[in-house]
């Protein structure tokens, strides 16, 4: 029995592989590496041209990612870090453990014109309210409309100080309301249903039929086109533009393998990364992909404005920011 | 009071029991016999924690078969765990009266002088955990007293305490029962208890009582099925 | 049952493997705690302010009303079960109750959501959202654990007791007072402390159904201020604050629990006598249809739609076995904390005292904090698959020790009283009284000790969140990756799965424990 469960132990702890070529180890967010992530097929075609084997190492979400890189220091095992977004680097660049990418800033596809030196963007995504056209026939066009629209029809958002899209809507809402951010939060409150820790949890509820609207992205409706061949969810295009998620990847300073971290960011930004973005991660690609998108992304909203703080403005305010959403949220 | 067992029959798991017996009143009857051949059973039929299968348990004639607990004129001690841990000497005996342990003057008055009666005055504020063995049977030998039913049923009660002791306890037990004109049944496994206190002695064995009889005549007896074997050379040493 | 009480010789387990135990857990506490606190203090402690203060109000508000309404239902529902010892479904009623503890809070909102939501079998009968959703989560959670918990303390009463009882013919109320709470009592604050404590620390329930960010418990403050601002000076405030509040309950629970000695008890379990009035059976089975009627429909209707999405897949497989082997092991590892310690815990006050604060390690120092140490004390050695393993097993393990006390420490106490001297007389010591004396006597406890841990860490997502990797993903950590990828009806099913192989060891460890 206990020779069993020991060699059960090994059989799940020690599957990794034991060759003797060059691994490079590539610190990501959790879902990236799913069985249906992006992940595996990413390994598997940079395998075929690298001659090394990578190394997944998930820690959580894209701030775990971060938080992990902090604790770590320079005594950090991570090549590569691919996940965290613009509203990471700021911070991300202060820790002075990332190198320059050394690539052409212009090969990245990012409706605003790519500058960063230390992280290229591998896909992107437009932060939207997702709606149930079964249960609404008329979404709100604008951001006002949702902030001062019928309070019978609520929305689940997510928290800000645990979520991606929540920090994405509260930067959102100061984008288009600059001071007067507090002032609409309070109006926006009574359409709130409630404030859910991360996506999946609003996801959830929103397809349960717990809230016609919810917190998601542009490219939402593409899953279920796709995966379940369903039109009933769909996003809403709002007047005043949208929010913008760019996801990034950067190579560590100190890493012996540096050569090698720099040859999968330039991979990165090719088809055998980018192919797998659109239906596997479901954003939109940043990069070169060998044909055109899947139909359905073509009929997604199309933001008329693309709206973004720079990551060194969300450093500085974030916390700030954040407090004000309290205040105006808690009274 | 008479206790009579009329046909009392019970099954546990594969031994079938059948109790048919006359317990005379105002008698301090032990039962003595085999381990597991149901001499508990036979208390906890009369004392109604057991429902029989068929037959009848009568107290003065009266059929009490179908009443609760409760109900029937029995007080019962057990070898163990016969005091709540948390109560004192006092509410413990009170709870013979009261289950909400609220007296009368009078009542409390019967509890002090129960108390006095088995030597426990003094100790009245005491918790049980603060008694010895003996002491503690004490307390439920008041209990029993206060509750002043007519039958009392004794469960080995005196078994975890030494020989001058149970001496001290049988000799209480029989005051007592001859003072109020009790029927006493007590089972024991010490032939010496029974020969000290009883006026009758049953032999029970497989689920039968094999014999009731005058406690001298049945330790005397020779054509009792069993009993020989039971005592041992027991007779020889101590006869 | 005071014969221990005037031993002068007594039976002494030996010392070493509880100081073991107890090295074991302070080296984890301080290498969790000291580095948060080392730099809260080094940057300068924040103070309390408003905001952490609204913090401590509402989580005290939450778990007290949370901690209350489980009491106010368990207690009953145990006291009926205890009554009604036979009844149809009664074996698989008393397994599903170990259900709830081990499914991850998503799952049972979205099965709350199935029966309670807008478009739910029975919508609008509670307000899902706020604190009337909070609580009906909570008590969805711990009725069930409140009421095994009371029951095994009902089923440990005398025999004699009932007879007694019985036969002083004391109604329902006297039998109340005078029999059980006597001995519940003790076992009800423990159990209050540790639902106190679930409830307290409970984030994805409070944050998903209180309805917005008034409805933060600290849990959740500390969890922003280590992981979204890394703020080790609030962090390291907060911390302080839940050490607090957790020591000052865990005395309270003993100088309220520590009254009544425990009374040693030969046959297993004892027959009652009350509650055969017709309508004590009304009352009873009423009791039990309304906490099926509060437990069956989500977990039902997680059934019938997990049960179409049920796809056993190598990542299921692997995820399953994975929660197995963590679960095993940390099961396996809290009872080695707890075993020493309780041995000599249920023969002295001083040690009584020690293990009762000894097992709250893990909740004395929040999850968060204690994982963020842990990963910088060891943070030379990060890395490698068996690091995260141990750590994984050893935080399940910590959490899991109070309910391994809880369960274990009543029955080696009767074991105590009932074979010390017998052993001292007979010389049996040491391993051989492990394996000859204890072991068997306690089986019974120990498996429901066992399973307890084990359902515990199965549930797990904060260990397995800090310290997976891709890997090492469990069931709830497979079952949160699918979905982050929009496949929510995968995860029901996955869910499913997790609640088969909880009902399945539960089953198993009753059979263990009745041979």
């Amino acid at each position: 029995m206990k020779k069993t469960l020991t060699a059960l132990f090994a059989l799940v702890l020690l599957a990794a592989p034991a060759a003797a070529k060059e691994t490079l180890t590539i610190y990501t967010y959790d879902s990236f590496v799913a069985e249906w992530g992006p992940g595996p097929k990413v390994k598997e075609e940079f395998e075929k041209v690298c001659d090394c084997t990578v190394e997944w190492v998930a820690p959580g979400d894209g701030v775990a990612l971060l938080n992990r890189l902090k604790l770590e220091g320079a005594s950090t095992k991570a090549d590569v870090v691919l996940g965290l977004d613009t509203n990471l680097t700021a911070e991300a660049r202060a820790t002075g453990l990332f190198g320059k990418h050394d690539l052409d800033v212009a090969s990245a596809k990012t409706p605003i014109p790519w500058t960063d030196d230390h992280f290229m963007p591998f896909d992107y995504g437009y932060f939207a309210v997702v709606y149930d056209t079964q249960a609404m026939t008329t979404p709100p066009k604008s951001l006002d409309e949702l902030v001062n629209g019928d309070a019978a029809q609520k929305i689940v958002l997510q928290d800000p100080r645990s979520s991606t899209p929540g920090l994405g809507f509260l930067l959102w809402m100061k984008k288009v309301y600059g001071d007067k951010a507090a002032e609409a939060w309070k109006k926006l409150q009574p359409r709130v249903l409630t404030v859910t820790p991360g996506w999946s949890e609003a996801y959830a509820l929103f397809t349960k039929g717990e809230a016609p609207m919810v917190l998601s992205y542009t490219t939402s409706p593409a899953y279920h086109v796709i995966a379940e061949n369903s039109e009933r969810y769909k996003a809403a295009g709002f007047a005043e533009g949208h929010y913008l998620q760019v996801e990034v990847a950067g190579l560590i300073e100190a890493s012996p393998r540096k050569d090698l971290a720099r040859k999968f960011l330039a991979f990165m930004m090719g088809p055998g990364f980018q192919d797998q973005i659109p239906t596997t991660n479901w954003m939109f690609p940043a990069g070169e992909t060998s044909g055109p998108l899947p139909p359905a992304f073509d009929a997604l909203v199309k933001p008329d404005k693309t709206l973004l703080f720079t990551p060194e403005e969300v450093d500085q305010n974030r916390r700030a920011w954040i407090d004000e959403w309290l205040n105006a949220t808690t009274q | 009071m008479s206790l009579r067992l009329d046909h009392l029959a019970f099954r546990y798991e594969a031994m079938d029991m059948i109790f048919d017996a006359v317990f005379p009143a105002g008698g301090f009857t032990a039962v003595i016999g085999p381990s597991g051949g149901g001499k508990s059973t036979l208390l906890n039929l009369v004392a109604g924690f057991e429902t029989p299968l068929a037959g009848r348990v009568l107290i003065d004639d009266a059929d009490v078969t179908a009443l609760p607990p409760d109900r029937r004129p029995v007080s019962m001690i057990f070898q163990d765990n016969n005091v709540f841990a948390h109560l004192s000497v006092r509410q413990n005996v009170a709870l013979g009266i009261s289950p909400a342990l609220r007296l009368e003057p009078a009542q409390a008055q019967r509890v002090e002088a129960a108390l006095a009666d088995v030597g426990l005055d003094g100790l009245a504020h005491r918790k049980p955990g603060e008694l010895s063995g003996g002491e503690r049977q004490r307390v439920a030998v008041a209990r029993a007293l206060v509750r002043d039913r007519p039958v009392l049923l004794l469960d080995e009660p005196f078994a975890a305490l030494g020989p001058a002791l149970r001496r001290d306890m049988l000799d209480l037990l029989r005051a007592k029962q001859q003072a109020r004109g009790l029927t006493v049944v007590m089972v024991t496994h010490q032939p010496e208890d029974a020969i000290h206190a009883a006026s009758h002695t049953a032999y029970l064995e497989a689920g039968r009582i094999v014999a009731l009889r005058p406690t001298a005549d049945l330790f005397a007896a020779t054509d009792v099925p069993g009993l020989a074997a039971y005592l041992g050379d027991w007779r020889n040493t101590v006869l | 049952m005071a014969e221990r009480h005037n031993t002068v010789i007594a039976y002494q387990p030996s010392r070493a493997p509880a100081l073991a135990a107890l090295a074991f857990l302070g080296l984890a506490l301080t290498a969790g705690f000291l580095p948060v606190l080392a730099m809260g203090i080094r940057q300068g402690l924040a103070g309390l302010d408003p905001y952490i203060l609204r913090v401590l109000s509402f989580t005290l508000l939450q778990a007290g009303l949370s901690t209350a309404l489980s009491l106010a239902i368990g207690l009953p529902l145990a006291r009926a079960l205890a009554r009604r010892r036979v009844f149809p479904g009664r074996f698989l009623l008393l397994r599903l109750l170990n259900l709830p503890l081990a499914l991850p809070s998503i799952v049972v909102i979205i099965g709350l959501v199935e029966v309670y939501g807008a478009g739910g079998w029975l919508g609008g009968l509670f307000a899902l959202y706020g604190l009337q959703g909070i609580l009906l989560a909570h008590v969805f959670f711990n009725v069930p654990l409140a009421a095994r918990l009371v029951l095994a303390d009902l089923e440990r009463i005398p025999e004699e007791n009932w007879k007694l009882a019985a036969q002083l013919g004391l109604g329902p109320w006297a039998l109340w007072r005078i029999v059980e709470w006597p001995r519940v009592r003790g076992g009800m604050a423990s159990a209050a402390l540790l639902i106190f404590l679930l409830c307290a620390s409970s984030f994805a329930v409070v944050l998903t159904l209180g309805g917005g960010p008034r409805a933060t418990t600290l849990e959740v403050a500390i969890y922003q201020s280590l992981r979204a601002d890394f703020d080790p000076q609030r962090a390291a405030m907060l911390a302080l604050v839940q050490f607090a509040l957790c020591a000052v309950l865990a005395l309270l629970a003993q100088r309220w629990g520590g009254l009544v000695p425990d009374v040693p008890m030969l046959r297993a379990s004892a027959r009652r006598f009350d509650g055969r009035s017709g309508a004590a059976r009304v009352l009873d089975a009423g009791l039990i249809l309304l906490v099926l009627l509060l437990l069956l429909p989500p977990l039902l209707a997680l059934a019938a739609s997990g049960l179409q999405h049920i796809a056993l897949t190598a990542p299921l497989l692997r995820a399953m076995l994975t929660s197995l082997l963590l679960g095993a092991a940390s099961a396996g590892l809290a009872f080695l904390l707890v075993w020493p310690l309780a041995m000599l815990a249920v023969r002295g006050a001083l040690w009584r005292r020690v293990a009762a604060l000894a097992v709250l390690a893990s909740w004395i120092v929040p999850p968060a904090a204690l994982a963020t140490g842990w990963f910088i004390s060891l943070i030379a050695y990060a890395g490698p698959l068996w690091l995260s393993a141990l750590l994984v097993i050893a935080m399940n393990a910590m959490m899991a020790l109070p309910f391994v006390a809880r369960v274990l420490m009543p029955a080696l106490g009767r074991s105590a009283e009932v074979h010390d001297r017998l052993c001292l007389g007979l010389g049996i010591g040491g391993w051989n009284r492990l394996r000859v004396v204890e072991f068997p006597a306690v089986r019974r406890a120990a498996g429901l000790a066992l399973v307890m841990a084990l359902i515990l860490s199965l549930g797990d997502l904060t260990a397995i969140s800090l310290f997976g990797t891709q890997d090492f993903v469990t069931l709830p950590a497979l079952i949160y990756r699918q979905m982050g990828s929009y496949r929510f009806d995968d995860a029901v099913g996955t869910a499913l799965v997790l609640g088969l192989v909880v009902l399945a060891l539960s089953a198993l460890a009753e059979r263990w424990g009745e041979t």
